[in-house]
Order: structure tokens, then C-alpha cells, then sequence
């Protein structure tokens, strides 16, 4: 339709940036990556050892356990943020007295950087002068340890996360659900429908781009969390909240064990994109093929 | 039936008021923590202050550095958030509007450099902006156009991903009409895609701009002086002989105000879009 040109044209920024700042940082990793290197030791000369990084990787307990973890984390966090994002997000659809009150509140904790995040959860929950353990002891008798539990702890990284990043998820569903037009829901109305069958029928479809969108970027983003746990657990107890980021952030600082760190940096990087990958063809291109046909 | 709607719109605001004691609880702490002395901080917690100890604002708004910071992040955050907002916009345009080959692995592509996991991708970033990127003296690295450009590969696919469903809803008849009356793409794309897609820009707008303020990894590896934001100001009060929690929550405060100003400013605009009947007429 029009000149292809402009088209490429409008894209051109784009690539240019995310190449200079995207593509070199990458390949300089998966370069590193064949190496080993600790630019801090004794001899600090890059090593060329094939994939000797990646064999190592395969039989790394501690690095599977940590991508089972960060499954595990990514997977509670994701799922009831976009729950509870979308009801929330529908809550805010009415028309009610203090609505855009009630919506800037809900946003602050998205303005709260991530270390300082985990900063306050980690005072709030540590035992003895945390006011959320003290609560517990003395209303409920429960004995909150993030310290030496592990389920404590992996449970309170989730609700954290829970907290942080569900305005992310109603802020862009309310986008979503403001642009939609009203008409068919008028219609569906008067023929009839409940607000099950319009939940399924209209408003799922319709917003589904947007959904879709929301929990990528929801996925990948827990998929690479460091900072709020790094603060609030430092990846403990044990290896227990020691998720994917955590464990490559440690391989690399204090350890300055950059060619391992790079290996599990590309695994990563390759499993983020190949999830994110298959749910993108299972959700999306059904979609365009209907639509070509 | 009147009566009936105005006890639900009610009913919501009593949930709301509900989920904002969750929502505000951590951020109630916050304050909390930062008017208390240290050592009242080691004590049994209680839940309301008995006395208001303003030392540790005293303390951060004496410090120039810290001002400095303040200003450094808010620059680069509101440049980082104009920029990646407009070049997505326009990258979505292209995406939607035109029938480019490859667009939509290229599409894939701009997120997958959000995926990358960090830590390991300080280095690489660092050699290029201290080694790579440079023009005689000057260099990218320590500079606020440097880490405006480097919060990019972060900020960028994310506008890209949010403004596109956005594009994709508004039709596209409305831009071939402007065309046939002979208006320039430029025109189209201000005055006819842009108002209609109001909303989304919004939300991105508000959404990039926190993501580059509340960077931290990069902006504590990639600047010394220059352009220090104010997170990596924070960082520097956790020290080996211990944290000054009290400083620290001082300044995550400090933090709250600007960003809640900018949400304030642009929130109005996520409202309904103007004209969706536009297309029969």
C-alpha cells in the first residue's frame, strides 16, 4: 500500500539503537562464553575451552535447581498477577466516586525501585524486628521465618512480586479495556448475554493482544528478577529463592567467574526466548492464520 | 434502581479502600523507617509512631550530591521515556501499517533484548561505552545521553510490545480516508493515529519512565559522577559496616515525589478513545 521505503524508514532508529546497545553486548557474551575467564585471578587471560562452560552447566546441580526454582517463582508470580491485574483492572472500569484516587494509589509501589523494594520487604519480614513476623506471632501464633524456611521465603519473594508488578499488569489492561469499542458490548447486552459469555466471547478476544503482550513482558521480566531478591533474601536460605539471576549475579561478582557466568547467561537467554517463543506461535499465529484465510 | 447503583459504586469504593491498606502498608513502612533513629529501628516493631524523628531528612536534603542525582535521574528517566516512547510509536506504525518482509521476526527480535538476564551484560556494555563509543574525549560511558541510550535496550522493545496492540486496534481505514484526501504520512500519523491511541501512549509513557528510574544494575556500573541517578545514590549508604536504613528510606521517599508528580500528569489521559464509531460514517 504504501512506499515500503517510509516503512523502513520509521524502523530504522529503532534498529539502529537496540543493534549499537542489543546485538554487540551479545555477541560479545556468547564470545566470552567459549572462554574460560576470571578477569581477577592470577591469570587474568581469556582461555579458549570449546564448550568445556556449557558441559559444566548441564551437570551444575546448583544451576538446575536454580531454574527450577525460578519456574517455580516465575509461574506463582505471573499467573495470580494476571488474575488479580485483570479483576482489578475490570474493578476499575466502573464509574465510582475517588476512582482516579484510588488508581494513583494503586500505581505507587510501580515507582518504588526494585531495591529499595526488596529493602523494605526484608525489613518488614526479617524475624524479631519485622513487623509482619511480630503480627503473625502474636495475633495467629504463626512462626514466620524467612531465614531458615524455605517455603517461607520463596513464598514471600511471590507475594512481594505479587505486590510490585500487578499495577503493571492493571495499568495496561485498563489501556487495553478503555480503547475497546462499545457497541458490541451494547449489542450483546440487549441479545441477552451474561457476564460470563461476554467475558468469553467479547472481552477475552478483544483484549487478547494486549493480554498477550502483558505477560511477556511479565514473564520475562521475573525470568531475570535480581535486585528485590538480592536484597530481601540474597538467594537464601540455602539456594532456596537462589533463582536464575540471583545465581548468575553471584558467579560473576563475587566470584568474577565471567566465562561460567556468560555460559549460563546465553542458557538463560535461550530458554527465555524459546518459551516466550512457543507461546507466541501457540496464541498468536492461530490468530493470523484465521484472519488470512 | 438508583438508589441500588449508588450503594454498589459504594460497595467499590469500600474494596478499594480495602486493597490500598495492602497496596500502601509497605510504602506506610517506608516512612516509618525513615523517621525513626537506628537504634530504635533493632527494637520490638510497633505499628504506629509515637515520636517523629526528621534527622534523616535534614541529612539527605543537605546534600548536593544527592540533588545532583535527583537531577540526573530525572532527565534521563523523562529523555529515556520521550525517547523510547516516540521511536516505539513509530516502529509500531511501521509494523502495522506497512507490509515489510520479516517485520514480524522482526517484532520478536526488539524483545528479545529485554530478556537478556543483566549481571553478565554490565561488561560487554561497559567496554563499549568507555572503549567503543566514542568521539576524541568524549565518552559515552558517565554521561546522561549515554545511559538514556543504553536504557533503551530495555525500554525500547517494551514500548514497542505495549503500543502495538494498541495500533492493531485502530483501524486502519481511518488512515487510508486521510491518504485518499490527500494528507502526508507525518499528518496521519499526529493528528489521526496518535490522538486515537492516547491511552496506550499514556500507560507507556508512564511505565518506561519508571523502568529507567528505577534502573539500578546499570546506571551503578556505567556511571561514576556525571550521571549517577539517584538509585545508585541509594546504594551507597549500604556500607561494610552496615546499612543506614534510616538514610536509605529517606531517600526512597525523596524518590516517591517526582515519580508520583509525572503518574499524576499523565495518568489523565488513559481515558476512553474519541472516536471508535468514526469508521462507519
Amino acid at each position: 500500500m504504501h512506499s515500503k521505503k517510509l516503512g523502513w524508514l520509521l524502523l530504522a532508529p529503532t534498529l539502529l539503537i537496540l543493534g549499537l546497545f542489543g546485538i554487540f553486548p551479545f555477541l560479545y557474551v556468547v564470545w566470552v562464553s567459549f572462554h574460560e575467564w576470571n578477569p581477577f585471578a592470577a591469570n587474568p587471560a581469556k582461555i579458549f575451552n570449546w564448550a568445556a562452560n556449557y558441559r559444566k552447566l548441564v551437570f551444575d546441580a546448583q544451576f538446575l535447581a536454580s531454574l527450577g526454582v525460578t519456574m517455580a517463582f516465575v509461574f506463582f508470580a505471573v499467573v495470580s498477577e494476571v488474575i488479580i491485574g485483570y479483576l482489578l483492572a475490570q474493578a476499575f472500569m466502573k464509574d465510582f466516586p475517588g476512582r482516579a484516587f484510588f488508581r494513583t494509589i494503586h500505581t505507587l509501589p510501580l515507582i518504588m525501585a526494585p531495591i529499595i523494594v526488596g529493602s523494605i520487604w526484608k525489613l518488614m519480614t526479617t524475624p524479631s524486628i519485622g513487623i509482619i513476623p511480630y503480627m503473625l506471632k502474636h495475633t495467629v501464633g504463626f512462626d514466620l521465618n524467612i531465614g531458615t524456611s524455605a517455603v517461607a521465603a520463596f513464598a514471600i519473594t511471590v507475594i512481594m512480586d505479587i505486590w510490585h508488578w500487578t499495577p503493571l499488569v492493571t495499568l495496561t489492561l485498563i489501556a487495553a479495556l478503555v480503547s475497546l469499542p462499545s457497541e458490541p458490548f451494547e449489542q450483546a447486552q440487549i441479545d441477552g448475554a451474561n457476564k460470563r459469555q461476554i467475558f468469553w466471547h467479547l472481552t477475552l478476544p478483544m483484549i487478547r493482544p494486549a493480554l498477550i503482550a502483558t505477560v511477556f513482558i511479565r514473564l520475562m521480566d521475573a525470568m531475570r528478577t535480581v535486585d528485590e531478591v538480592l536484597m530481601l533474601t540474597g538467594g537464601g536460605p540455602g539456594s532456596a529463592t537462589r533463582y536464575v539471576g540471583v545465581h548468575i549475579f553471584r558467579e560473576v561478582f563475587p566470584r568474577t567467574n565471567y566465562g561460567y557466568g556468560s555460559a549460563v547467561s546465553v542458557i538463560v537467554l535461550y530458554l527465555t526466548i524459546v518459551i516466550c517463543w512457543l507461546l507466541y506461535v501457540s496464541l498468536i499465529a492461530p490468530r493470523t492464520r484465521k484472519g488470512s484465510s | 434502581m438508583k438508589l441500588m447503583r449508588r450503594h454498589r459504586s459504594w460497595l467499590s469504593v469500600l474494596f478499594w479502600i480495602a486493597i490500598s491498606f495492602v497496596t500502601l502498608f509497605p510504602i506506610y513502612w517506608l516512612f516509618v523507617i525513615s523517621v525513626k533513629p537506628a537504634v530504635e529501628l533493632f527494637s520490638t516493631p510497633e505499628l504506629l509512631l509515637r515520636n517523629v524523628y526528621w534527622q534523616n531528612y535534614i541529612d539527605v536534603l543537605n546534600n548536593p550530591t544527592l540533588r545532583g542525582y535527583m537531577l540526573n535521574s530525572l532527565i534521563i528517566s523523562s529523555c529515556n521515556a520521550v525517547l523510547v516512547t516516540t521511536l516505539g510509536f513509530l516502529a509500531c506504525y511501521a509494523l502495522t501499517r506497512f507490509d515489510l518482509p520479516g517485520k514480524e521476526s522482526i517484532f520478536f527480535w526488539t524483545i528479545t533484548n529485554r530478556m537478556a538476564p543483566p549481571a553478565v551484560f554490565l561488561l560487554p556494555l561497559f567496554l563499549l561505552l568507555t572503549q567503543v563509543y566514542r568521539i576524541g574525549d568524549f565518552k559515552l560511558a558517565d554521561s546522561r545521553i549515554g545511559m538514556i541510550l543504553v536504557y533503551c535496550t530495555f525500554n525500547l522493545p517494551f514500548a514497542i510490545w505495549t503500543l502495538r496492540p494498541t495500533l492493531d486496534a485502530i483501524p486502519r481505514e481511518l488512515d487510508e480516508a486521510a491518504y485518499v484526501d490527500g494528507a502526508s504520512p507525518w499528518t496521519v500519523i499526529s493528528d489521526i493515529v496518535f490522538p486515537l491511541a492516547r491511552p496506550g501512549v499514556a500507560v507507556t509513557l508512564i511505565l518506561t519512565w519508571v523502568f529507567a528510574w528505577n534502573e539500578y544494575l546499570l546506571a551503578a556500573t556505567l556511571t561514576n559522577f556525571n550521571a549517577r541517578t539517584l538509585t545508585t545514590g541509594l546504594s551507597e549508604y549500604v556500607t561494610t559496616t552496615g546499612t543506614a536504613w534510616g538514610i536509605m528510606a529517606a531517600i526512597s521517599v525523596f524518590t516517591l515525589i517526582p515519580a508520583l508528580i509525572v503518574f499524576s500528569l499523565v495518568q489523565k489521559h488513559i481515558v476512553a478513545g474519541l472516536t471508535f464509531g468514526a469508521v462507519k460514517g
